[in-house]
C-alpha cells in the first residue's frame, strides 16, 4: 500500500530535492527549461510521499506518543552515538506536507517570475536544496541531525538573500541575516552540547524520557539555563526580539525565496524546534514564561512598526515577525497544538501574501513603496482576490483560515495570563489595521497613469489560487477533523471555540479594518495629520524603533573600538617588544652557532671524532654499567 | 709472547695514524689514502678477534674480505669525484672546498 510505502520511504522525502540540487546544480545550470522540471518534478514526488506520510500517520494510529521511529547509525565514537534518520509524527507530518506543498507551488511561481533570470537555474538548484534541507531539519531524529539541517537552512536563506549579488544592499542583508542567526545558534549549538553532557545522548525520545526523572531528582535550576540557551536559536532563526533585525532585510531577496523561506517555511524551523523539544521546556515553567514573554512581545513590537512601513514586502516581513511571535506566545503557554495550528495556517496565507505582492513586484518592477501603487484591483484581479484572502485570514475574520488558528492561540493565552492576552488581542488589532492598509492602498484607490500593470502569468496564478484556496479552507477543515487529537503534547486537548474570545477578535479585527477604510480608503480622517499629531510615535515606528541605529552604533562604539583598542596593543606592545625579541632571539643564537659551520671538511670530522670520544669516555668512566662490564672484560 | 693485546694495540696505533691523517692532511688524496688506513686498522681488528675468540668460525676473515671489496669500490668512486673536483676547480685542497656553509 502506498502510505505503508511512504512511511518506510520517508527518507526519501528530503533526498529527491537534495538530488534535484545536485543535478541542477552542478550539471544543469545552463538549461532554464530543464533546471526547472528536474527542480520540480523532484518537488513533486516529495509532496506526495508527504501526502504518503501524512495519510499513514492517521491511516496506522501513529501519535505523539508512539512515533514511527527509523534511524541507522552516523557517528559512534565512545560516549558519543548520533544518528540519522526519519522521526515521523504527526506534528512532523504536518510539518513536511506544508514545506513540500510551499515549496512545491513556490517553485512552479518562480517559473514565472524568475523567466529570463540570468540565474535561473542557480535559483532552481538553491530552492531545492533549501527544500532538502528543510524537509531534513523537519524529520531530525536528534539534535546533532536538526542542528546540521538547521546550519543548512540557514546557508541557503544566504544564499538566496544574496541571490542579486551585484547589489551591494543584497550582499548586506545577506551578511547580516548569516551573522544574526549565527549569534542565536551559538547559544542553541552550546544548550546541545550541555544536553550530551548532563543526560549523555541528544535522541529526542530518549532526551524525552529520562528529563522528567532528571528535573525530580535535580530540580530545574541549571536545565532552566540550557533551555533558554537551546532557546537562542529559535529567536534568532524565527526573528524573535531582539535578533529580528535580520529578516525584513532579507527582503531583499527574490520574492519566490520571501515567501517560501522568510515567511512560511525556514522561520518557523525555531517555532518547530521548540515543539519538537517541548518535553524540555515543559517541565521548566521559568523558561516557558520567557517564551511566552518574547513571543508575545515580538508580535506586538513587530505589528507596531508594520504600521508606518512604505516598502510592500518590508510590510510583510514585520507581519511574519509578528505572526512568528504569536507562535511562540502559544508555545510559552503551553499549546502545541495552537502554535502548529497556527504554523500551518500562516504558512498558506503568509506564503499567499507574498506570492501576491510578487505579482504586483512583477507587474510594477522597481517599485516597492505602496503609496506609488494605487487602484490595482482592476488589472489584476485575481493578485487582489489571492491578497484579500491573504489579509482577511492573517486579521481573523471568519471562515477564514487565520480565524480558527489565532483563535485558538488566543484562547489558550487567556486560560494561563491576563496581560499576556490583552496584548495579544491589541496585537490582533494592529494587525488587522497594517493588513487592511496594505490592501487598500495598493489595490483601491484610482490607478497612477504612470504605472501599466499586468496580471500575472498562468504559472504565477496557479500556485496563488491554490494557496488562496488552502488559505480559506486551511483552517476550518483541520478544525473540524480535530486537528488538536493529532498535533498535541501531552493529553489531547477539546477547547472548541470559546464565542467571547472568538467574538472579540473578531469584532477587533473588523474594527481596525473599518478604521484603516476612513483612513486611507475614502479619506475621511488624513494620514499626515495623525502622522504629524503622533509625530514622535509615528518617526519611531517608522525607524524601527532605532533598533538597527542601535546596533549600529553598539557596533561602531564597542566592537570597532575594541578592535581600535587591539590594534594599538598589536602595534605598540606585540609588535613593538614581543615581535623583537623573539625574533631577535634566533638570530643571535645563530650568529653564535654558524660559526661553526665554515664548510671546512676536516673541521667537522674533527668535531665527530673529538664528540665520539666523549661518548665513549662518558660510557666508559661515569657510567657505572659500563664499569662493571669493562672491569668483567678484562 | 705475542697476543691478543699486541695486534689490536698495531691497529690502534694504525687506526690513530690514519684518523690524523684525515684531519690534517691537505690533499684529498691524502685523506682518501688515510681513510684506508683507517679501514684497515679495522680489519687487523676483525682477523684478530676472529682468530683469538671464535678460532673455529672464519667470520671475521670473510668480513675482512668484505671491506676490502667495499674499499676498493670506494676508492674508484672517490678518486673519479676527486677528478671531477680538480676539473671543476682547479684543487684538491681540503681547505679551499669549503662552499657548502652558510
Amino acid at each position: 500500500m502506498f502510505n505503508q510505502y511512504a512511511l518506510h520511504h520517508a527518507w526519501l522525502i528530503p533526498l529527491l530535492p537534495a538530488f534535484a540540487f545536485i543535478f541542477v546544480g552542478f550539471f544543469l545550470r545552463r538549461l532554464p527549461a530543464v533546471a526547472g522540471f528536474v527542480s520540480i518534478c523532484m518537488s513533486l514526488l516529495s509532496f506526495i510521499l508527504s501526502l504518503g506520510v501524512g495519510y499513514g500517520v492517521i491511516a496506522r494510529q501513529i501519535t505523539v506518543d508512539n512515533p514511527l521511529v527509523q534511524k541507522i547509525p552516523w557517528v559512534s565514537i565512545a560516549g558519543f552515538q548520533a544518528d540519522m534518520g526519519v522521526y515521523v509524527d504527526p506534528i512532523s507530518a504536518m510539518m513536511l506536507v506544508v514545506v513540500s506543498l510551499v515549496a512545491l507551488l513556490v517553485q512552479i511561481y518562480s517559473l514565472g517570475y524568475m523567466r529570463g533570470d540570468n540565474g535561473f537555474g542557480r535559483f532552481f538548484a538553491y530552492l531545492s536544496l533549501f527544500a532538502a534541507s528543510m524537509l531534513g531539519l523537519v524529520i531530525a531524529v536528534n539534535f546533532v541531525q536538526l542542528f546540521v539541517f538547521w546550519e543548512l537552512v540557514g546557508l541557503c536563506s544566504y544564499l538566496l538573500i544574496g541571490f542579486y549579488f551585484n547589489k551591494v544592499s543584497a550582499r548586506e542583508a545577506a551578511k547580516k541575516a548569516f551573522i544574526t542567526t549565527r549569534i542565536g545558534d551559538f547559544g542553541l549549538l552550546i544548550g546541545i552540547l550541555f544536553l550530551q553532557i548532563l543526560f549523555g545522548t541528544l535522541d529526542f525520545q530518549q532526551l524525552a524520557a529520562t528529563v522528567p526523572t532528571y528535573v525530580m531528582q535535580h530540580g530545574t535550576a541549571l536545565l532552566t539555563i540550557v533551555a533558554l540557551l537551546i532557546f537562542l536559536g529559535p529567536i534568532g532563526k524565527s526573528g524573535q526580539f531582539p535578533l529580528h533585525v535580520w529578516l525584513p532585510d532579507a527582503m531583499e531577496g527574490p520574492t519566490p525565496v520571501s515567501a517560501l523561506i522568510h515567511a512560511a517555511t525556514m522561520v518557523v524551523a525555531g517555532v518547530y524546534l521548540v515543539a519538537r523539544a517541548f518535553f524540555l521546556f515543559s517541565v521548566l515553567p521559568d523558561a516557558m514564561a520567557v517564551i511566552a514573554w518574547i513571543g508575545a512581545f515580538t508580535a506586538c513590537f513587530a505589528a507596531s512598526i508594520a504600521f508606518t512601513q512604505r516598502d510592500i514586502k518590508r510590510i510583510l516581513a514585520y507581519s511574519t515577525i509578528s505572526q512568528l511571535g504569536y507562535m511562540m506566545l502559544a508555545l510559552g503557554v503551553g499549546s502545541v497544538t495552537a502554535s502548529m495550528f497556527h504554523l500551518m495556517t500562516h504558512a498558506f496565507f503568509k506564503a499567499l501574501m507574498f506570492l501576491a505582492a510578487g505579482a504586483v513586484l512583477h507587474a510594477l518592477p522597481e517599485k516597492n513603496d505602496i503609496f506609488t501603487m494605487g487602484g490595482l484591483r482592476h488589472k489584476m484581479p485575481v493578485t487582489f482576490a489571492a491578497m484579500t484572502i491573504g489579509v482577511l485570514a492573517i486579521s481573523g475574520i471568519p471562515p477564514f483560515a487565520g480565524f480558527f488558528s489565532k483563535d485558538e492561540i488566543l484562547l489558550a493565552v487567556a486560560q494561563v495570563s491576563t496581560p499576556l492576552y490583552t496584548i495579544a488581542v491589541v496585537t490582533s488589532f494592529m494587525t488587522a489595521f497594517y493588513m487592511a492598509r496594505l490592501l487598500i492602498v495598493v489595490f483601491c484607490g484610482e490607478e497612477k497613469p504612470e504605472n501599466q500593470p499586468h496580471e500575472a502569468p498562468l504559472s504565477m496564478r496557479i500556485p496563488l489560487i491554490v494557496l488562496g484556496v488552502l488559505a480559506v479552507i486551511g483552517g476550518y477543515i483541520p478544525y473540524a477533523n480535530n486537528f488538536g487529537d493529532w498535533v498535541r503534547f501531552g493529553a489531547a486537548v477539546h477547547e472548541g471555540i470559546d464565542f467571547s474570545v472568538a467574538a472579540t477578535s473578531t469584532v477587533i479585527a473588523i474594527l481596525a479594518m473599518c478604521l484603516a477604510w476612513f483612513i486611507y480608503g475614502n479619506g475621511m480622517v488624513r494620514s499626515d495629520k495623525i502622522s504629524r499629531r503622533f509625530r514622535i510615535f509615528y518617526k519611531v515606528s517608522f525607524h524601527k524603533y532605532y533598533i538597527d541605529e542601535l546596533y549600529l552604533w553598539f557596533n561602531h562604539t564597542f566592537v570597532d573600538g575594541f578592535g581600535k583598542l587591539l590594534y594599538w596593543l598589536e602595534l605598540h606592545f606585540v609588535e613593538a617588544i614581543l615581535i623583537k625579541v623573539a625574533a631577535s632571539l634566533p638570530v643571535k643564537l645563530g650568529n653564535v652557532v654558524r660559526k661553526s659551520q665554515n664548510g671546512n671538511l676536516q673541521r667537522y670530522g674533527l668535531v665527530m671524532f673529538g664528540a665520539m670520544i666523549l661518548v665513549v669516555v662518558w660510557l666508559v668512566l661515569l657510567n657505572p654499567l659500563f664499569n662493571g662490564v669493562a672491569g668483567g672484560a678484562y | 709472547m705475542i697476543g691478543m693485546a699486541h695486534f689490536l694495540t698495531v691497529a690502534a696505533i694504525i687506526f690513530a695514524i690514519g684518523l690524523y691523517g684525515v684531519l690534517t692532511k691537505r690533499t684529498i688524496i691524502g685523506i682518501l689514502m688515510s681513510i684506508e688506513l683507517m679501514l684497515n686498522a679495522v680489519n687487523i681488528n676483525l682477523i684478530t678477534f676472529s682468530h683469538f675468540i671464535t678460532p673455529e668460525a672464519l667470520t671475521g676473515q670473510v668480513f675482512a674480505i668484505f671491506t676490502i671489496t667495499v674499499a676498493a669500490a670506494e676508492v674508484a668512486v672517490g678518486l673519479a669525484m676527486v677528478f671531477r673536483v680538480y676539473h671543476d676547480r682547479n684543487t684538491v685542497h681540503a681547505a679551499r672546498l669549503d662552499e657548502m656553509h652558510w
